[in-house]
């Protein structure tokens, strides 16, 4: 059965979280591209978004209208060919609208998970942890059809176990899509060791269709992404715990944010990144890579106190961000959290002048990661930045090329780890996944 | 022998800031001013300018699509909101797709050669930003003929449309002369731009403007033809200025030597149901500006400065063939070699044109006879060029839809 054929039912499980609904969007259009050609006028194509509660789902139909608005913005001048027997419809505004209604017309939304026996292809997107990824997976294998192939978003859990508990018999094939899943270009693609050679050539058309860039990763729990990531956080922490007594647990958070965004030239801190990601995700991140690694020093205190907390960062259902490491003010960092004290410190208090200058004593203007972004000569931007950093001699300079040296050695530690081949895909990741403007793995240092 | 009846002049321009992409203070999610602040902004800068508002008789308002971008009609209701010695005053508000400034300038002209009137306010305008430019794009549509073009069109209408005539033009007089023309009149566009503090692209830091100019077109997503940066922008302004008899300066209290003189207009229209009889030409902007110059009694060569409508870089290219300052094809080369710039033979769209400055759409013809009128005072500011003493004049020819609806001004320095 090829590719088009699957396409004909398609079943999303976890359809209204944040990466489902990314995943449900870029499907529909797939489905709707068939439609839309001659030769399947009569065919009927269904694309089944599951999820647990109506209310979930009431707030992915808002969110299906809203992209399939977008995309079809984006795409008028070729809609505009695909419709153009219909007389009347002129305008693109008509034109946009027939096309949301038509795709629109694909969608099953409900709470059953029964909907999927006649689907050829299920994305499982529900929230990263094994158990319930396993029970859920289970419980498919007997809803579908017996050819059914699964992919699934999990970001962390290795392939090979999810087949092998759920009993797949090799149906499965690790998709990992970057949130959100609507704009970021890249897909980490794992296959479990049972992958089957249809399956694997499905997700790489799949990807090519989607034009993701797909990277393959080993199946080694945190893959390349979040075993950056993960390792990363890990070592702010850890920073943090360091510095904590001589600048107070929000002076230290301070400090490896800032370093990590305005000396690394990242598009934002890392406990931000943290923050935006859910500290309750990055947390059941950790312990996935502790369990299947077996390395328990994936852990961190600090995040296990902020949870006790129930501090977990993450969004509120209307997009903003929720607090974390870092109080929120429309979306800006407004102040940080001291742990000890069980209060976020404002950055309109008087102790943030100090370690600013202590940081960067001659206050010195770092290129923003945005200024560059777009900028044809970033790299020799960034190699004279980093020179200077080098030349500088500063609390803040040195801070940074400690955090750069460590970030290279855990990229190089993922190929030696054989969870990556090679540099450019650890590159890749990172720049494709995490918007950085250069890899981890450079000769910055 | 003059060829008005008697003499017009015009005095007291103003235009507001275009608004839209580019403008650091452009934010398209937050509330921005509505259609009514732009045309009393656009008069109020006016009527500062002089010094009795009561005796302005008349108001004229240019406006394209604001029934389809603003949900509002009626536009003359908002004259008597500008000042309150309007209030009662007759409004007329007149339309011509993007020459509706122009068609504005006109009627106010005539108004007075009827001796209806001594002074009349003339303002044009349009606010775009309400609609993403797909849907913009529907409602710029309606410059050309609904029925009998739109199905069979491109998403992008207008742009299409002049995609084709750069096509034609590639193909006709060799495609690298041509795209390179279009890139310089970008840049030229872009520099003066940056000059004009009112300009949308005032703020454009690209350190390669040339480079930007020559982006592959990507006609998946666009144009076959045309770059996103041939276009002129999807703009929010006003522009007003006045027209007086030599009785009516009087009556508004402005010196002769505060206004310049209406020579000769013409406008010309097509018509909308038949296709442009040469895609390589602006045939009918071709017939206005001869016209005018017939009429004002002069040669292309006798201007000191030129505002033309560049919708599209390639529209640039060829309104200066059309008007006269370069011949049939080698617009490119005219342009290229920095003949428009504002130290070259002919400096044109010194302000920024439609491409730099912005182009809402019902007030550009007003907004081109505003930046006409104060080269000819020598009042641009860091755009000023020279006005020679035995060139005095400058034209303006602006443009409706594919070359259909257009009028050309000539105007002297007293």
């Amino acid at each position: 059965m090829n590719l088009d054929e699957r396409l004909q039912n398609v079943t999303v499980i976890g359809a209204a979280g944040k990466m489902g609904s990314g995943i449900a969007v870029l499907v529909a259009q797939e489905m709707s591209k068939l439609k839309f050609k001659p030769e399947n006028n009569d065919k009927i194509y269904r694309l089944n978004l599951v999820d647990i509660t109506e209310k979930a789902l009431d707030g992915l139909r808002s969110y299906m209208k809203v992209q399939l608005i977008k995309a079809a913005e984006k795409s008028t001048v070729i809609l505009r060919q695909i419709y153009s027997d219909r007389k009347d419809l002129i305008e693109n505004g008509e034109i946009i609208n027939a096309f949301v209604d038509d795709t629109y017309a694909l969608l099953n939304f409900t709470t059953d998970y029964n909907i999927a026996k006649d689907s050829h292809l299920v994305f499982e997107a529900i929230f990263e942890n094994e158990e319930i990824k396993i029970k859920v997976l289970k419980q498919l294998k007997e809803i579908c059809l017996p050819d059914a192939l699964f992919l699934t978003n999990t970001s962390s859990i290795p392939i090979s176990y999810l087949d092998e508990q759920a009993g797949l018999g090799g149906r499965i094939v690790g998709y990992h899509f970057y949130n959100p899943p609507v704009i970021q270009k890249l897909v980490e693609i794992i296959y479990a060791d049972n992958t089957t050679d249809e399956l694997k050539e499905i997700g790489l058309e799949f990807g090519k269709r989607l034009r993701k860039k797909l990277v393959p990763a080993a199946d080694i729990s945190g893959f390349i992404g979040n075993g950056h990531f993960s390792r990363d956080g890990l070592y702010a922490m850890n920073k943090v715990e360091e510095l904590k007594d001589e600048y107070g647990y929000h002076g230290a958070l301070y400090i490896m944010n800032k370093v990590s965004q305005d000396f690394l030239v990242r598009p934002m801190g890392i406990f931000q990144l943290i923050d935006y990601v859910g500290l309750d995700v990055f947390q059941s991140l950790l312990r996935v890579m502790r369990t299947h690694l077996k390395l328990e020093h994936l852990n961190s205190d600090l995040l296990n106190k902020f949870m006790d907390k129930k501090i977990s960062g993450g969004q509120n259902p209307n997009g903003s961000q929720k607090n974390g490491f870092i109080k929120y003010d429309k979306n800006r960092p407004a102040g940080v959290y001291n742990i000890e004290e069980g209060k976020y410190r404002m950055f309109d208090e008087d102790w943030r002048a100090e370690i600013d200058k202590k940081l960067n004593p001659t206050n010195e203007k770092f290129a923003p990661w945005r200024a560059l972004l777009m900028d044809a000569k970033k790299m020799e931007k960034l190699e004279t930045h980093f020179n200077n950093l080098k030349g500088m001699n500063t609390y803040g300079s040195t801070l940074a090329l400690d955090f750069l040296k460590t970030t290279k050695e855990i990229g190089e530690n993922l190929i030696k780890n054989g969870v990556a081949n090679s540099e450019k895909e650890v590159n890749e990741v990172l720049m494709n996944g995490f918007f950085w403007l250069y890899g981890p793995i450079n000769n910055f240092i | 022998m003059s060829y008005f009846r008697k003499k017009i002049y015009a005095t007291a321009g103003f235009n507001t800031v275009s608004l839209g992409t580019g403008r650091k203070e452009f934010h398209p999610k937050k509330p921005r001013p509505g259609i009514e602040h732009y045309i009393k902004e656009a008069g109020l800068g006016s009527i500062n300018q002089i010094r009795n508002p009561e005796n302005i008789d008349e108001g004229v308002i240019g406006n394209f699509m604001a029934a389809r971008f603003c949900n509002q009609g009626n536009l003359g209701g908002f004259f008597p909101m500008v000042h309150p010695t309007f209030q009662y005053k007759p409004c007329i508000r007149v339309e011509g797709a993007c020459d509706s400034g122009g068609l504005a300038l006109a009627t106010a002209i005539k108004t007075i050669l009827a001796d209806i009137a001594d002074v009349v306010m003339c303002i044009g305008v349009e606010v775009q930003n309400s609609v993403k430019a797909i849907y913009g794009a529907d409602y710029l549509a309606g410059a050309g003929w609904f029925s009998g073009e739109r199905k069979d069109g491109h998403a992008y209408f207008f742009p299409d449309q002049f995609s084709q005539r750069a096509g034609a033009c590639y193909e006709k007089f060799g495609k690298e002369k041509v795209r390179a023309g279009m890139a310089h009149w970008y840049v030229n566009a872009i520099e003066n731009a940056r000059k004009n503090p009112d300009a949308q692209e005032n703020h454009n830091k690209n350190s390669d403007l040339l480079a930007t100019g020559m982006t592959p077109p990507n006609p998946k997503a666009f144009c076959e033809h045309i770059n996103v940066f041939d276009c002129s922008k999807v703009s929010d302004g006003g522009s007003a200025l006045i027209f007086a008899s030599e009785e009516g300066l009087k009556k508004i209290g402005v010196e002769q030597k505060n206004a310049i003189e209406v020579v000769a207009y013409a406008q010309v229209q097509d018509n909308l149901t038949t296709p442009p009889p040469d895609l390589t030409k602006l045939s009918t902007c071709a017939v206005a500006a001869k016209r005018a110059y017939d009429r004002a009694d002069i040669k292309p060569s006798d201007l000191s400065v030129l505002d033309v409508h560049d919708c599209f870089t390639i529209a640039g290219l060829l309104a200066v063939e059309a008007a006269g300052v370069a011949g049939y094809g080698e617009g490119a080369d005219f342009i290229t070699d920095g003949n428009t710039k504002s130290d070259g033979i002919i400096p044109t769209n010194t302000t920024g044109g439609l491409v730099g400055y912005g182009h809402p759409t019902g007030a550009s013809g007003v907004r081109q006879a505003v930046d006409v009128l104060k080269q000819l005072l020598g009042k641009t500011g860091d755009c000023q060029v020279k006005i020679s003493p035995d060139k005095p004049f400058g034209m303006m020819s602006s443009m409706g839809g594919n070359d259909k609806t257009v009028v050309a001004m000539v105007f002297r320095k007293e």
